[in-house]
């Protein structure tokens, strides 16, 4: 039973990640209705981002809640002008081309940044400074919630949060949510969908450039690879919870991260990786839009 | 006129290489410069140009001097067949110097095999590399060997009977490792409480580790590679874990405690050498080699070191440089003076020699026992 509940912690604790990303995912589908596969990579830009600011700035020394909120404020300005520079020079040129030339695209700025990474940062990993004291909050018995998961999934839900709070209470999340209607029909009144789609990145790109942060420190660990697996779980975890749809994505994550955790505690970790891509394929065949998505008929 | 002229500067190329061939040795390297386990291959590879830096200053073999062609293999087994065949057939290299991953062994050695090149490797324990044919030679201790080892010090130095292993199953090496340490570990009495797997690339370990810390093991047996074993200790510990963690020589890089940081300490793990070695063949070796690159070598770079050496010393004994020649020279050699020990080649091609078990203290590494076969 004890180990069940510090199960459930892991397992909260992963999926508040994945849903960061899962939101990047959801928010630029929604609206462009195109799956941008290079922002597992934005997000790992974030990370050395982060990496090289704390290195510059001397962060190392003095771990706390100020470092933590310099990193994130800065992995979130690079994650932001790199997926505002993509959406520009990548994306925008092929608005109007087929959906499938987006894809290609898409893919290409993925492997362009993960490989080029290797060129600039190097392809061993590299080690993310200590940003921040882990120390055990709450004990009971053997079961320990730790700092770090807290700050995990307080960072993570204030970011939902702020994000729920711009899409439905701002004009600016009203004009997101027109653009992701019916773009033409948006521009119509007033509405100027390129600033917008633009706007959806950088909005997107800052949440991953946040998760980059958060999963620097608790696994300390990053290479220029890192976004691949994560991104490809997050991926899975917004369409198991409705691609398009920012409450979806949160539950999708919260599956992802619990049940990872589950299979591998009961299970096998063989099973670990297999599991994600099985949850996808189920998914598909039973409810394609979804646990949250609403289904479309596709106009032709 | 146009096709006359193209084809003349393709072959003008080829045409100089022919010309400088006369007085060089050609001899391949592949390793993993870029990939997750890059700091091996490059610690490796320094070790062998160091090696052929020096015998090249001493005038080279024969007369003539070597000339290294270094392949990345990206730490991906196709591409370590794929340079494997471009050293053999375009660059005409005479033995081939193999990468530190057995998988990635595996994969090369039989087209050496093939095409009758010798094949030497640094650092490749698993069994079944030199299994491959009468070729491939290496000179590092293999996986069963390291695997009875940590079970040797665990009964004998640590005294426990409890321990858990958590091994990485995508990873030859880590499982022959983690078989051998459990054959052996119950031959000697002791219990296996849990033995769980992660698979190379995993970032989160906690299920595993909260699965191991029900068990209450004595301590962690995870024979997987330094970029996850860092993140594992650091996991342990969050979780509570105080059992110490045991590994091979897999954990040896610099990275190590950087991932690791204080977690890490307090561990062991198996290694082909020590920097706290006094043996002259050592300490010659570190101070050469803290001259040219800066750093201290770690067990990798050694054993390029003695990969290259021992090749070279074939080939300096050997009536001509075909491979059948070179290859029956290396299969002579018996007690070779190497900085990862007397270096002697067995029947079946592999290394006879000691490790050494290695307590992590940050970025010093406390010499603990030596282990004999």
């Amino acid at each position: 039973m004890q180990d069940f509940a510090q199960h459930l912690i892991n397992g909260i604790s992963l999926g508040s990640i994945y849903a960061l990303i899962a939101l990047g995912y959801t928010m630029v589908y929604g609206i462009l209705k195109m799956i941008n596969f290079a922002h597992s990579d934005v997000y790992m830009v974030g990370a050395f981002g982060a990496y090289y600011v704390a290195r510059a700035l001397g962060i190392e020394a003095q771990p706390g809640i100020g470092s933590l909120a310099v990193l994130l404020i800065s992995s979130m300005v690079v994650c932001s002008v790199l997926g505002l520079l993509i959406e520009r020079l990548a994306y925008r040129p092929l608005r109007t081309a087929p959906k499938l030339n987006i894809l290609i695209t898409a893919i290409g700025v993925s492997l362009l940044l993960e490989y080029g990474g290797q060129v600039v940062f190097g392809a061993d990993p590299k080690v993310f400074p200590e940003v921040m004291k882990d120390f055990v909050i709450f004990s009971f018995g053997n079961v320990e919630l730790k700092s770090f998961d807290l700050t995990v999934l307080l960072v993570s839900v204030i970011a939902m949060m702020a994000l729920q709070f711009m899409l439905y209470k701002t004009k600016l999340g009203k004009a997101m949510r027109a653009v992701s209607a019916n773009p033409s029909v948006a521009s119509l009144m007033g509405i100027n969908p390129d600033k917008i789609i633009a706007f959806t990145f950088i909005v997107g790109s800052a949440l991953a450039g946040v998760g980059s942060v958060l999963v620097g420190m608790k696994y300390p660990k990053i290479d220029p690879l890192m976004g691949m697996m994560i991104g490809m779980k997050a991926f899975v975890a917004a369409v198991l919870g409705g691609i398009g749809n920012v409450r979806g994505a949160v539950l999708g994550a919260l599956i992802m991260g619990l049940s990872e955790e589950m299979v591998v505690a009961y299970l096998s970790s063989t099973y670990r990786d297999a599991l994600a891509f099985g949850i996808l394929i189920v998914i598909l065949i039973f409810k394609p839009a979804g646990l949250l998505g609403k289904y479309t008929v596709e106009k032709v | 006129m146009k096709r006359l002229l193209v084809s003349l500067l393709l072959a003008l190329p080829l045409l100089a290489g022919c010309t400088k061939k006369d007085n060089v040795i050609m001899i391949g390297e592949y390793d993993s410069l870029s990939g997750s386990d890059a700091t091996f291959g490059l610690s490796s590879n320094k070790g062998v140009r160091l090696a052929f830096d020096e015998i090249n200053a001493a005038g080279g073999i024969k007369g003539k001097k070597i000339e290294l062609k270094t392949m990345d293999d990206q730490g991906k087994n196709e591409e370590a067949a794929a340079a494997t065949t471009r050293l053999i057939t375009q660059n005409k290299v005479v033995a081939i110097i193999g990468g530190v991953a057995s998988g990635r062994s595996k994969a090369a050695a039989p087209i050496a095999q093939a095409k009758g090149v010798p094949f030497v490797s640094p650092a490749s324990t698993n069994p079944d590399v030199t299994k491959v044919g009468d070729y491939v030679f290496r000179v590092c201790f293999i996986d069963p060997f390291q695997g009875s080892v940590m079970a040797k010090f665990a009964t004998e130095n640590l005294k426990i009977k409890k321990v858990a292993i958590l091994r990485d199953v995508k990873n030859d090496y880590s499982v022959g490792l983690a078989d051998a340490f459990l054959t052996d570990f119950k031959n000697r009495g002791g219990e296996i409480v849990a033995d769980v797997s992660y698979q190379a690339g995993d970032i989160d370990f906690k299920a595993q580790l909260t699965q191991i810390r029900s068990k209450n093991p004595e301590a962690i047996y995870v024979p997987g590679y330094y970029t996850e074993v860092g993140l594992i200790a650091q996991q342990a510990r969050q979780l509570g874990i105080k059992a110490p963690l045991m590994g091979g020589d897999g954990w040896d890089s610099e990275k190590l405690h950087e991932i690791g940081k204080e977690a890490i300490n307090g561990n062991y793990y198996s290694n082909h050498y020590t920097v706290e070695s006094t043996d002259p063949a050592v300490t010659e070796f570190i101070k050469k080699f803290k001259a040219k690159y800066n750093e201290t070598p770690d067990a990798l770079a050694a054993l390029g070191y003695d990969a290259a050496k021992i090749l070279a010393a074939a080939m300096e004994r050997s009536v001509d440089l075909s491979g059948k020649a070179i290859r029956d020279e290396l299969a002579k050699t018996k007690d070779f003076p190497g900085v990862t020990g007397k270096i002697s080649l067995n029947e079946n091609r592999d290394a006879v020699k000691s490790a050494v078990v290695i307590q992590v203290d940050g970025p010093n590494r406390k010499y603990i026992s030596t282990v004999t076969p």
